[in-house]
């Protein structure tokens, strides 16, 4: 029960302003600028991982480059420019959403247009129709019985 | 010597799925009963000679043979017994062959469970099953042979990878193949179907059940790798749209639309050609997620071998069997029938306009996954997709399923109409938008994408619960009495899709309210998160079996009055590598709270991350509910006694021998 | 027979060439933004007399490799004995930056496996790598006589790397 009533509260609890006790340091920064630079660091690649952000890798490149996020929040860059120092060093490869240009058009709007493309075939085929079999027709009950009766002859179609 | 056998076992078995391949099939095009005949035991016997094979290997890991390069690469004597059983899929040739004893686990169901079906229909399905072994069991044997032996012989082996080394490795694979695999059954049935020229309602209705179990497993696969990553990756993510876990998505994603397609094909006639090409795809995915992770094609987390020859290997296999099919399908499939004839507005529409979002959203993470590829091979630069991308791609083409996943059920076949379907939702429909408006608030803050999320939830809900009164209005008798009317398919139904609501309220609350500090902390200092207190009380050394540890210890408050104590650790593995995260997190129904431990900072201080997840196991709960849907459908009554009448034929066995 | 069933093995089909072209590139590899560009800035403090600072400035007027090195560094033990044969036959001056490396360390590195570098550079804290895009060590950079970056090597320096791409193109760049 305790249990129960434990884990209820967090949930509701959770976006309450954080109490400021006697709390540890946060890493250098007050809880907007911390926050911005978690935004920064989970969409940017850490190059010398297999996959995987900034913010969750611990390899030394990945922990050097939050600080030089961290640095440049400090130092009031925007997240625009930050982003840019990254891409100038590294290129696009670092940004986890790719940016939008002549050669991402089709990433960007491949789904849109698998979406129209789909519907569009959907409906020109169901307008199409022709007068197709009547429903659940009296062969196609006889067919399935003789298919599962293991009978050979193939029907014409 | 036991290495050997199982060398010898797999070399066995190749020829055996040669057999399995040609034989029976061709059997069955020029009706030559002994042929057709042999696909049954040919498949047990193929069974009999991969598990032996697997059995093997298996051994070797548990013995530490290390005179086994595959069991020196990937095992250490220190390794507890039960990651050492585990190990035996933990490499390359291991998962590959894991991958074979599942098809052959899936052949030899076939085998046993088919005793309803014409016998030229088995021979085509277990026919295209032994292809796809054989091929397998060529690639094992050419290029990934798990059994290769090494000299001189290592006093101890190397150790597997400790991101491997935890209970979700023993799970995960295992049920993961097993639905990647499972789709094979579907594919052979799509296959042997076309082949026979019979596509049909009764192909629907055999297919089903097996389509439904491969997707039930694949479901589970994915919810506990999911979870894994979630407490063992140390960042509370649990889906990062990795490579991998796309290759594994994808297909759950088709297996999904073809689960809807087979009912509509089942019950109505209805799409055959349609249906037929997902159940082709579905297992193309699987083939081509293989080929994803084995060639090292594109990095991910899960990057292991990477080999050109064998990309190269499994991309020729790809195009004879993926290629084979769908140009088979090119020449056959347009001899189908058209099927029944429905409404423009009509439960068949609706099941279509799902098979068209999934497929959709199935295209987005393909070109999302592979993007970076073709942008590499046209020499256009090198870019990521993450993240960022699958998700503002992936919930807009989600969200209009959600909504009908509401109207299907109460949608009719052939014919229905709107202001009926309004009539019957609209105080579904109401409930859930002042609900979404108004719980929120109960959360702390109001935010438009939780509101969003939640009236997704609610509405599924409280659809299906109008789905469940409209069935019961038809019976006239006691609540459980009416509970027990209805099909078990029918209560699959209603769970697989309770569980979708349940996995959407579980991202909403997460994405929308999850907290996180990363903090510097000094022993003795507090860290406040979601409404609790952690207080940093010290480090320890801990030895495990084969690995040091120094783990923290933690004292949660509430208000001043104690919860308990967390210790995250970090493990240095005594055979090396870097150094392992291991979070600390008390699970709950409503929230987890999550601890891990990062750098070592001056001073004795220790870099901490302090996460609080609402809902968070409300996701895995949602995919186990998806999952036990699907074997409760499958426990329905229709399909056994579907089988028995089917034994009841007389002419069948007869005629087929 | 129906034109558009042939659909899906078309898709395909495309899809495998690109997956076939895929296996012969490293999804690693990632070329720098920086080619055609000036050098980054800096002036480090030098591994051999830290009073003494060198830079890009230094360097100008001349093509130059820059060679990221580090003694923790596993790889760069694989391409240091072509740098040392580079370095004897003088062609082109090679400064080495030894990143994120004590300087301790990185002194008995060179006098272990041989000092092949006019001149190297200490960069502590990793901020001069930063600033080239270093994210792999070793690396290799040549610089024109503009300072401007030509071309980068990711990883260990190939003989044939070498002998193809590097050598040529320092030549070129040196008559020009």
């Amino acid at each position: 029960m305790t249990r129960l009533a434990r884990i209820v509260l967090p949930a509701l609890f959770a976006l309450l302003p954080l109490t400021a006790a006697a709390d540890a340091v946060p890493t250098d920064m007050d809880p907007a600028s911390a926050a911005r630079a978690v935004k920064l660091a989970e969409k940017l690649r850490c190059l010398v991982c297999q996959n995987q952000t900034i913010l969750d890798s611990n390899a030394e490149l990945a922990v050097d480059l939050r600080r030089q996020i961290r640095e440049q929040i400090a130092a009031g860059r925007t997240d625009d420019e930050i982003s840019t120092y990254m891409v100038n060093r590294y290129g696009d490869f670092v940004l986890y959403q790719p940016p939008v240009k002549a050669t991402t058009l089709l990433l960007w709007g491949g789904p849109a247009l698998l979406f129209f493309a789909g519907f569009f075939v959907l409906i020109r085929n169901l307008r199409r129709r022709p007068g197709a079999e009547a429903s659940l027709t009296a062969e196609e009950h006889e067919e399935a019985s003789r298919l599962l009766a293991g009978d050979n002859r193939k029907p014409d179609q | 010597m036991i290495p050997e056998i199982g060398n010898f076992a797999l070399i066995l078995a190749l020829l055996l799925a040669l057999v399995l391949g040609t034989l029976p099939i061709i059997g069955a095009a020029r009706r030559i009963p002994a042929w057709i005949g042999l696909a049954r035991p040919v498949s047990q016997g193929l069974f009999l000679f991969v598990v032996t094979a697997w059995g093997c290997l298996a051994y070797s890991f548990i013995v530490s043979d290390f005179s086994v390069l595959n069991v020196a690469t990937n095992s250490n004597s220190q390794l507890p017994v039960y990651y050492r059983f585990a190990a035996t899929w933990g490499s390359h040739e291991g998962s590959m062959m894991l991958w074979v004893f599942m098809l052959a686990i899936w052949t030899l169901a076939v085998s046993l469970k088919s005793r309803h079906l014409p016998d030229e229909m088995v021979a085509r399905v277990l026919g295209v099953m032994g292809l796809v072994s054989f091929g397998f069991l060529l690639f094992l044997l050419l290029t990934s042979n798990p059994f290769d032996r090494l000299f001189p012989v290592p006093a101890d082996g190397r150790d597997l990878n400790p991101l491997l080394q935890d209970p979700g490795m023993v799970a995960h694979p295992p049920m993961l193949y097993m639905g990647y695999v499972g789709f094979s059954v579907a594919f052979a049935f799509a296959i042997a179907a076309l082949m026979g020229g019979r596509l049909d309602a009764t192909w629907a209705r055999w297919s089903r059940p097996w389509t439904t179990l491969a997707w039930s497993f694949l479901s589970i696969g994915i919810m506990i790798g999911s979870w894994w990553a979630y407490y063992t990756l140390g960042w509370g993510g649990w889906w990062f749209w990795d490579p991998v876990e796309n290759a594994s998505f994808m297909p759950w994603l088709v297996g999904t639309a073809l689960l809807h397609s087979l009912a509509v094909t089942e019950k109505r006639g209805a799409f055959k050609n349609w249906t037929v090409l997902l159940a082709i795809c579905a297992f193309s995915l699987s083939l081509i997620g293989t080929f994803l992770v084995r060639s090292g094609v594109l990095t991910s987390v899960h990057a292991f071998a990477t080999d050109p020859r064998r990309g190269v290997f499994i991309l020729g296999f790809l195009i004879v069997v993926i290629g084979g099919s769908l140009a088979l399908y090119a020449v056959r499939a347009p001899k189908v029938g058209l099927g029944s004839r429905f409404d423009l507005m009509s439960r068949e529409t609706m099941l279509l306009a799902n098979n068209v979002l999934l497929l959709a959203a199935t295209g987005s993470v393909l070109l999302g996954t592979l993007y970076p590829l073709f942008l590499d091979a046209l020499n256009l630069g090198k870019i990521s997709v993450g993240p960022p991308y699958f998700d503002a791609v992936f919930v807009p083409l989600m969200t209009p399923l959600v909504f009908l996943m509401g109207i299907g059920p109460l949608a009719r076949w052939k014919q229905t109409t709107l202001p009926d379907l309004w009539h019957l939702l609209r105080w579904a429909f109401a409930i859930s938008v002042v609900m979404a408006l108004v719980v929120p608030f109960a959360a702390g803050e109001w935010k438009p994408l939780v509101s969003f999320g939640l009236l997704l939830a609610f509405w599924v809900v409280a659809a299906t619960v109008v789905s469940i009164r409209e069935r019961m209005r038809s019976v006239r008798s006691g609540f459980f009495a009416q509970i027990a009317r209805q099909p078990r398919s029918y209560w699959g139904m209603v769970l697989a899709h309770l569980g979708i609501a349940v996995f959407v309220v579980g991202v909403t609350m997460v994405k929308g309210y999850e907290t996180e500090r990363d903090v510097k902390m000094s022993i003795g200092d507090t860290v406040s998160v979601g409404g609790y207190t952690f207080r940093f009380d010290g480090i320890s050394q801990q030895r495990g079996p084969n690995y040091q540890a120094i783990r923290g210890a933690f004292t949660v408050t509430r208000k001043g009055a104690y919860v308990e104590n967390l210790y995250p650790e970090k493990r240095q593995y005594n055979a090396g590598g870097m150094p392992m995260t291991n979070a600390a997190i008390d699970s709950g129904l409503l929230g987890d709270l999550y601890v891990s431990m990062g750098e070592p900072v001056d001073g004795g201080a220790w870099v901490i991350r302090v996460y609080s997840k609402p809902f968070i196991t409300w996701l895995w709960g949602g995919f186990l509910m998806m999952a036990f849907g699907g074997f409760l459908a499958l426990s329905d009554r229709r399909y056994r006694v579907g089988a028995q009448r089917d034994v009841a034929l007389p002419r069948g066995s007869a005629a087929a021998r | 027979m129906n034109k558009k069933l042939m659909i899906p093995l078309v898709l395909f089909l495309v899809l495998t060439g690109f997956l076939f072209a895929g296996l012969w590139r490293d999804p690693r590899e990632v070329p720098s933004p920086l080619i055609g560009k000036p050098a980054p800035q800096f002036a480090l403090a030098q591994l051999a007399n830290p009073a003494a600072t060198l830079g890009t400035a230094d360097m100008k007027g001349q093509v130059w490799l820059l060679n990221v090195w580090a003694s923790w560094c596993v790889s760069c033990r694989e391409e240091h004995p072509l740098l040392v044969e580079l370095a004897k036959a003088k062609l082109v001056p090679i400064i080495g930056l030894d990143y994120k490396d004590e300087a301790r360390a990185g002194k008995q590195w060179l006098t272990q496996n041989g000092d092949p570098y006019t001149t190297s550079v200490m960069d502590r804290d990793g901020r001069v790598g930063i600033d080239f895009g270093v994210y792999g060590v070793p690396e290799t950079f040549v610089i024109d006589k503009a300072g401007t970056i030509r071309y980068k090597q990711i990883g260990p320096i190939t003989p044939e790397a070498l002998e193809k791409k590097i050598l040529p193109l320092v030549r070129e760049l040196q008559k020009s």
